[in-house]
């Protein structure tokens, strides 16, 4: 696969381009991540109402694969109910993207699920293997 | 070491003729992580597989033949160690898995010992987590108080505040032989001298240092000197703990049960001799085995010639690093006090997204922290991108990395 194709043109739009950057003033979930091994950060604010994602930011720094996926996952979020959104899987996240992932840039990409999911059920219900 | 010779011209190091030797490169890769791990030479592979199918069996433990060939190997590897040291004794040489357990054989035997509440432990910002968890560990188990000295902007020690915090008597001084990140050499050799004169127990990492620039116990006398035998060209899961043998009598064991023991009674135990008393379980003997046959490999090359080539690779990849626009380096210019670790910053580029494309153009980077998390803190920067070089990397391998940078540029300028 050529880099141009790895690195799509709407991956580095989000990445440059960030959707629904910035943070909520008093929001109903909010919820960090890290990635250890790269010190990748992600961050979301939720506001809920009536079992509805009403709105969602989401702030943070690393690379164009975890700030994209993370800008992605913000686009999705907007108006869906939070039972749909806590179905939301690795494949679906990674067929948003529309590329291949490396092993060692699954963190990466995974980030932003690992941040909606522990935000949404806290850490003791989520299945840590899911984010690798 | 040998006797430097700096009146005459340093001996030249011949990279094809290196580069014969190690059969990765046969795969076409421009490998340019070495201070991560290093490559190793068929000689290595070799002693190894030699172990496994001529003599292989449990050292120190069996009256038959093959046991005893593989305890006399064994310890001929740890007479290689020695002497590469120029330790006076093999006594004062421990086998460990890596520099990581000689640190903390370190923190945990010396520093349940010898450090009290109240005690000043001194650090540096730039160390690798490997020499610094374990001493916040001890530090908060003992009441004692760790600091550290931080750098100057072109990432050399600042040796004014170090003066200062010897001025305070510290107990131990911990610190780095080179950056795993900067490539900064420190002046270890007079660290160490002001160091002892104050009073302090001193340990040097030498992760980074011993397989460029190798160590003199004697000369540089500090305490302990740890390092890893898979960035010396040897095999992973093999490192060494030299300590000053005085020390090591006085310390209790790290890790105990079979092989550390002279005697053992229900209710209490006669530890072996050193070395063996911090040697406990079953050794990794091909591992030492074959850290025997890396010092053995860089030997026969020379540690000048090796400095030397990689004193011009690190020139040449510095400056053509340099004109690359927007790529900024970490550390202090090429020069006596530096070896050849980059670690730099391509504006408006994640290191992950730099290393990505590079792997693509089969050039090997580390990104990342490179496991010094303060230093890049310090630094202000989240992670950076990391060539280093090693004695068999060549201009080509430069030239394949620039070329790609320029192609990481060029996609993310779109």
């Amino acid at each position: 696969m050529a880099d141009d194709q790895f690195y799509r043109e709407y991956i580095l739009d989000h990445y440059r381009n960030p959707r629904n950057f910035g943070r909520l003033e008093k929001p109903d979930i909010s919820h960090e991540e890290y990635n250890p091994l790269c010190g990748d950060l992600v961050g979301m604010d939720f506001r809920i109402e009536d079992g509805v994602i009403a709105d969602v930011r989401f702030h943070g720094r690393g690379c164009a694969i975890s700030q994209a996926s993370a800008s992605l996952m913000t686009e999705r979020l907007k108006g869906m109910p939070l039972e749909e959104a806590r179905k939301i899987s690795k494949e679906d996240v990674l067929e948003e993207l529309g590329i291949e992932i490396s092993p060692a840039r699954l963190k990466c990409a995974l980030l932003s699920l690992k941040v909606l999911k522990v935000g949404a059920y806290g850490l003791a219900n989520v299945d840590e293997e899911e984010f690798e | 070491m040998s006797t430097s010779r700096s009146s005459q011209a340093p001996p030249v190091l011949d990279v094809e003729a290196v580069r014969k030797d190690f059969p990765i490169f046969e795969t076409g890769v421009a490998y340019l992580d070495s201070a991560n791990t290093a490559q190793r030479p068929r000689q290595v592979v070799q002693a190894v597989e030699e172990y496994f199918t001529t003599y292989n069996a449990n050292i120190l433990r069996a009256a038959y033949a093959l046991s005893e060939t593989a305890t006399a190997r064994f310890e001929a590897a740890r007479e290689k160690v020695r002497a590469f040291l120029n330790a006076t004794s093999s006594r004062e040489v421990v086998f460990t898995r890596g520099t990581t357990e000689g640190i903390n054989l370190v923190a945990y035997a010396w520093g349940r010992q010898y450090v009290q509440p109240g005690d000043l432990l001194v650090c540096t910002v730039m160390e690798h987590h490997s020499n610094l968890v374990p001493w916040q560990i001890l530090a908060a188990e003992r009441g004692a108080r760790l600091e550290f000295v931080d750098i100057d902007d072109q990432g050399r020690l600042r040796q004014d505040q170090f003066q200062r915090l010897l001025e305070q008597g510290p107990r131990l001084v911990a610190f780095t032989q080179v950056s795993n990140t900067l490539g900064t050499i420190t002046p270890y050799r007079e660290m160490t001298a002001a160091a002892k004169a104050a009073g302090a127990t001193v340990l040097i990492d030498g992760a980074q240092g011993a397989p460029h620039l190798g160590f003199d116990v004697q000369e540089v006398g500090c305490d302990f000197y740890a390092f890893s035998g898979h960035k010396l060209c040897g095999p992973t899961g093999i490192g060494v703990l030299w300590g000053r043998r005085e020390l090591l009598e006085s310390m209790p064991p790290f890790l105990s049960g079979g092989e550390m023991i002279k005697a053992v009674f229900l209710d209490h135990t006669d530890y072996a001799d050193l070395p063996h008393k911090f040697e406990a379980g079953t050794q990794a003997i091909a591992e030492a085995i074959g850290l025997g046959a890396a010092i053995d490999y860089l030997n026969g090359i020379g540690f000048e010639a090796i400095r030397a080539h990689e004193a011009e690779i690190t020139g040449y990849a510095y400056e053509a690093l340099s004109e690359i626009e927007g790529l900024r380096i970490f550390g202090p210019p090429p020069g006596p006090d530096r070896l050849g670790v980059l670690s730099f910053d391509l504006e408006g580029v994640h290191p992950h997204d730099v290393a990505t494309i590079l792997d693509r153009h089969g050039v090997c980077v580390r990104s990342g922290h490179n496991c010094t998390m303060p230093l890049l803190q310090r630094l202000d920067v989240p992670a950076t991108t990391r060539a280093s070089s090693y004695l068999y990397t060549t201009r080509d391998e430069i030239d394949r990395l620039v070329a790609a940078l320029h192609e990481v540029k060029r996609i993310f300028a779109r």
